[in-house]
């Protein structure tokens, strides 16, 4: 008696009809092109690689060569950020800091990934006590508060850059477990996976041509995000002096020793500081636009 | 209600087993012999056979992680490598000073998020809306350390009102919790809107309009109730943020809690005080996520256990 | 025209259109009907025909922006509430005009008990106090056939099954004994048996109360048991507006022609069921014609050319349709000579 039931077939037709499959990439980047705030993370973050790949045609000086007669000059025409308590010009340094947050956030956010994707992957698509034993491991690492997992792991390999990466890198890995773990749950349901599996695919092949293909989107999502937040990690451990240690121009260790002089020389700390905060807002705010593009259901 | 909180509390023993775990095997992976760590160079082989044999390092793994647990549960930590006090006794003095810190940059976070999150929900995509936002994502972009100093240049350097370090009067806990409770404050800001223009759409705002509500009590009595309901779990996740957070905002200014306590440890290789601290702060958050999920349940009636 | 007759709402050409990006969407273009005390009117359509938008506006709960009144009088007792303030119109909303909807399980709050939601729109209206309205809502609770009201009161909405809570929704709806009441798909979401129940109790309230009902459905059973006469719409507009008996024994636009035929009959064997060939076209794009014209059997060049009038038949039914205009032979005999 109903007249809806009618008319969905109908509606289903047009539907599939506006929306071929080949404009789906087209599709996702025209919304993402029409995200003002997602550019403007592109064009920061594509800014940081650029600076990180060009650093050394790019810095004025030397940023190791220590001069003492040059100390501590604020910011002035010729060194624009001023110069540390060794002499060093502080632009210089922060241009060659920029490969290392750079480096370390991309390395330790593949290497959370990687374990973290493959985790998610078989806890998700064998599911039963395979699945129960895996994430109760990783509520287990979710159970230390914040930046403590990769504290203790630091206490244990000692302190230093690798170190470093790899501590931040390893609390990643729950994150992405547990994203790809729910994905992989959903697009298991499928009907079409039961398809191919009735035409004989072996597990392996499931899990990696159909289901993680399909799953991308929140994983790349949650890899911009996460960027942001390794970065400040990172960061965060070379200020306490569990990281890259001085003279290395990373970051957050020129902060620490800026700290030193925040009476003095307050530049010394508003700098490093400065480039931290811009390139973490690029990849929250890129983040955030990728994640709306993404998501249907925030278009308006 | 009494059943589901049992049944939360059968499900957080196996994860309190599990950090004990972790942070029993992590400390294997230190490179070297433990024994002659503690010995001390020069020390002669006898001497590191005995304290092997004193600490119990000759026996298979599972044993000793065995008596670690069992210590644990006594309230055994362990010693100090470096004044052999007992581990407890300073995370007793130090961690009432961490809990004083957590407690009022959590109530910071709460209390400004939420308020910047409703602020912002009430006129979306106004210009209120946009400027809280902003703040909001720059919130969760600087870099806490970053900006406890900035705040420390400029309200104890520069202004001279606040004072710069230390842990004594009212006066020294503002910008810590402050600088603490700001990246909370912004993910909750966030969340709050996101969950305001969520409800907004919902039927039941419908109906509240068709019988003739005034706007303010739609958004009040209607609206935020339901809003706030996701916004408990984010707190709750954003409390172990800020212990983690502990550890730089202690650092930066001198205060003599369990976060400084950990950091100040790994510098001295220290380890049984690292294990201890980080067991300790894994404990209290687990018992907060725990205390969260039963504030949820209250909450939300409508949730099954799993 | 007796009190009993006199018109309660009169829609006068409503227009009602969404801003977007896309374009403007003439949800609603250009309707008109009367309702008339203690009168059951139907209106019926499919999905995206506008019929819930046209209640919505009447209740100026359209979501706007995108939404906006463009054009058209809604008269209450003689008021067009188009042009009144927010404030007068929440006066009238919940109070005089009401409105019960589709989903019972999403449209009550939660986190509110069942009692509080029907006494605040007591205490709103009626200004009773907090324990005269908590009485009121408890009687309201009985009234529509909840059991056990004192205690069903103090519940919120999950502890209600589905039937109950669209029961709570009606004393909801009537607790100010407002004079329209319009129920959009009030019984879609229910199971049939709890469906008949809910459509007794609103003809039983309706005649007690003596108030006007705009009932909104796709569902032409409902429509049979209920309405005293029915408009249908298709894509924003009315294409027929007739008595209940008429659209079933009579129907005259070729789309309700459709709609009927397109009924399972029980005495015949069917071998499937018929459907009407085609689309609706988009409300962003609305053909000059007439609406239905790429779908009808009977269409002549000039339904693509111009749109006919909602106009009156001798017999009253009122019918949007070239067919019945003086000039369709002649229409005919034009193209039967090329």
């Amino acid at each position: 008696m109903t007249l809806e039931a009618k008319t969905k077939q109908t509606v289903v037709v047009t539907q599939t009809m506006n929306h071929p499959k080949e404009s789906k990439l087209k599709d996702f980047l025209s919304i993402l092109m029409q995200n003002k705030a997602a550019m403007v993370g592109a064009i920061i973050i594509l800014f940081y690689i650029i600076v990180a790949l060009f650093a050394p045609l790019l810095a004025p000086y030397d940023p190791y060569e220590i001069k003492l007669e040059n100390k501590l000059i604020p910011p002035s025409p010729d060194h624009w950020m001023g110069t540390d308590d060794k002499g060093r010009d502080i632009l210089s340094r922060i241009l060659f800091g920029s490969r290392l947050s750079m480096g370390i956030g991309f390395t330790a956010v593949i290497f959370g990934a990687f374990f973290g994707i493959i985790f998610g992957l078989v806890a998700g698509y064998y599911g039963k006590w395979i699945d129960s034993t895996i994430m109760r491991i990783m509520d287990i690492l979710l159970a230390f508060p914040g930046i403590l997992l990769a504290l203790a792991i630091i206490s244990a390999l000692g302190p230093g850059l690798t170190n470093v990466t790899i501590a931040v890198g390893a609390y990643s890995i729950p994150l992405f477990a547990r994203i790809v773990r729910g994905s992989t749950l959903e697009v298991k349901r499928l009907e079409y996976i039961d398809a191919i599996r009735s035409l004989g695919a072996n597990d392996i092949t499931i899990i990696f041509k159909h289901i993680l293909p399909n799953i991308l989107s929140p994983i790349i999502v949650q890899g911009t995000l996460r960027l942001a937040t390794v970065i400040l990690s990172a960061a965060g451990l070379s200020f306490l002096g569990l990281g890259a240690q001085p003279p290395s121009p990373e970051w957050g260790t020129m902060l620490s020793n800026g700290r030193d002089f925040l009476f003095s020389a307050p530049y010394i700390a508003i700098f490093p500081g400065l480039a931290i905060s811009i390139l973490v807002l690029g990849f929250n705010i890129f983040g955030d636009g990728l994640r709306d593009a993404f998501d249907p259901r925030m278009k308006k | 209600m009494l059943m589901f909180i049992l049944r939360r509390l059968m499900q957080t023993i196996p994860v309190v087993i599990g950090v004990t775990f972790v942070v029993f095997i992590i400390m294997q992976l230190v490179p070297g012999d433990p024994a002659v760590l503690l010995a001390g160079e020069g020390a002669s082989k006898d001497t590191i056979e005995a304290i092997r044999e004193q600490l119990g390092l000759n026996r298979p793994l599972y044993v000793q992680y065995f008596d670690y647990l069992m210590n644990v549960f006594r309230g055994d930590f362990g010693v100090s490598l470096k004044n052999s006090q007992p581990v407890l006794e300073e995370i007793l003095v130090r961690l009432p000073i961490t809990m004083e810190l957590a407690f009022f940059s959590i109530i910071i976070t709460i209390v400004l998020g939420m308020a910047a999150g409703i602020i912002s929900a009430v006129k979306p995509y106004s210009l209120t809306d946009t400027t809280v936002m902003i703040v909001a994502l720059l919130g969760i972009s600087l870099p806490s350390f970053w900006f406890g100093l900035m705040m420390m240049y400029f309200f104890s350097v520069k202004l001279q009102i606040l004072p710069v370090a230390g842990w004594e009067s009212i006066l020294h806990v503002i910008l810590p919790a402050l600088t603490l409770g700001a990246g909370g404050a912004a993910i909750v800001a966030r969340m709050t809107r996101s969950s305001m223009l969520e409800v907004i759409r919902q039927d039941y705002i419908r109906t509240a309009r068709a019988k003739g509500l005034r706007e303010r009590v739609i958004v009040y009595k209607h609206a935020l109730r339901n809003a706030l309901i996701p916004v408990i779990t984010v707190v709750g996740l954003q409390f172990g943020a800020l212990l983690g957070g502990t550890v730089l905002v202690e650092s930066i200014f001198a205060i003599n809690g369990l976060g400084r306590m950990i950091v100040d440890s790994i510098r001295m290789r220290d380890l049984p005080m690292v294990q201890g601290g980080v067991l300790v702060a894994s404990l209290v958050f687990v018992i907060v996520n725990l205390c969260v999920d039963v504030l949820y349940r209250f909450f939300n009636k409508r949730i099954e256990l799993n | 025209m007796n009190a009993e007759n006199r018109p309660i709402l009169e829609v006068k050409g409503l227009k009602t259109h969404f801003h977007t990006k896309r374009g403007v969407s003439r949800a609603v273009d250009g309707i008109d009907f009367t309702l008339r005390k203690g009168e059951t009117l139907g209106i019926v359509g499919e999905s995206g025909c506008g019929k819930s938008m046209t209640s919505l506006s009447i209740l100026r709960l359209i979501p706007s922006p995108p939404g906006k009144i463009a054009g058209g009088q809604i008269l209450f007792k003689g008021k067009d509430l188009v042009s009144l303030s927010e404030d007068e119109m929440r006066k009238i909303r919940g109070n005089e005009i009401s409105m019960i909807f589709q989903e019972p399980m999403t449209s009550l709050n939660p986190v509110i008990p069942v009692g509080e939601q029907i006494a605040e729109a007591l205490r709103l209206h009626q200004k009773m106090s907090k324990k005269e309205a908590r009485d009121k809502a408890v009687e309201m609770l009985k009234l529509v056939g909840i059991p056990s009201p004192e205690k069903r009161a103090k519940q919120e909405p999950f502890q209600l099954s589905g039937g109950m809570r669209q029961r709570v929704m009606i004393a909801m709806a009537l607790a100010c004994t407002p004079e329209v009441l319009i129920a959009d798909e009030p019984t879609t979401a229910l199971d049939v048996t709890i469906q008949a129940q809910i459509l007794e109790l609103i003809k039983d309230l309706q005649t007690k109360l003596g108030m006007g009902v705009i009932m909104i459905t796709h569902d032409l059973g409902v429509v049979a048991e209920t309405c005293d006469t029915v408009a249908v719409m298709y894509a924003g507009n009315i294409v027929e507006h007739a008595p209940t008996n008429k659209i079933f024994s009579d129907p005259r636009h070729p789309y309700t022609q459709g709609l009927i035929a397109s009924l399972p009959k029980i005495h015949e064997d069917q071998d499937e069921l018929k459907t009407i060939e085609g689309s609706v076209p988009s409300p962003y794009n609305m053909p000059l014609g007439c609406r239905f014209a790429s779908r009808c059997p009977f269409k002549q060049p000039i339904c693509h050319e111009r749109q006919p009038e909602l106009a009156a038949q001798p017999d009253g039914v009122k019918v949007r349709c070239w067919m019945y205009t003086s000039q369709w032979t002649e229409f005919q005999q034009q193209e039967a000579v090329k």
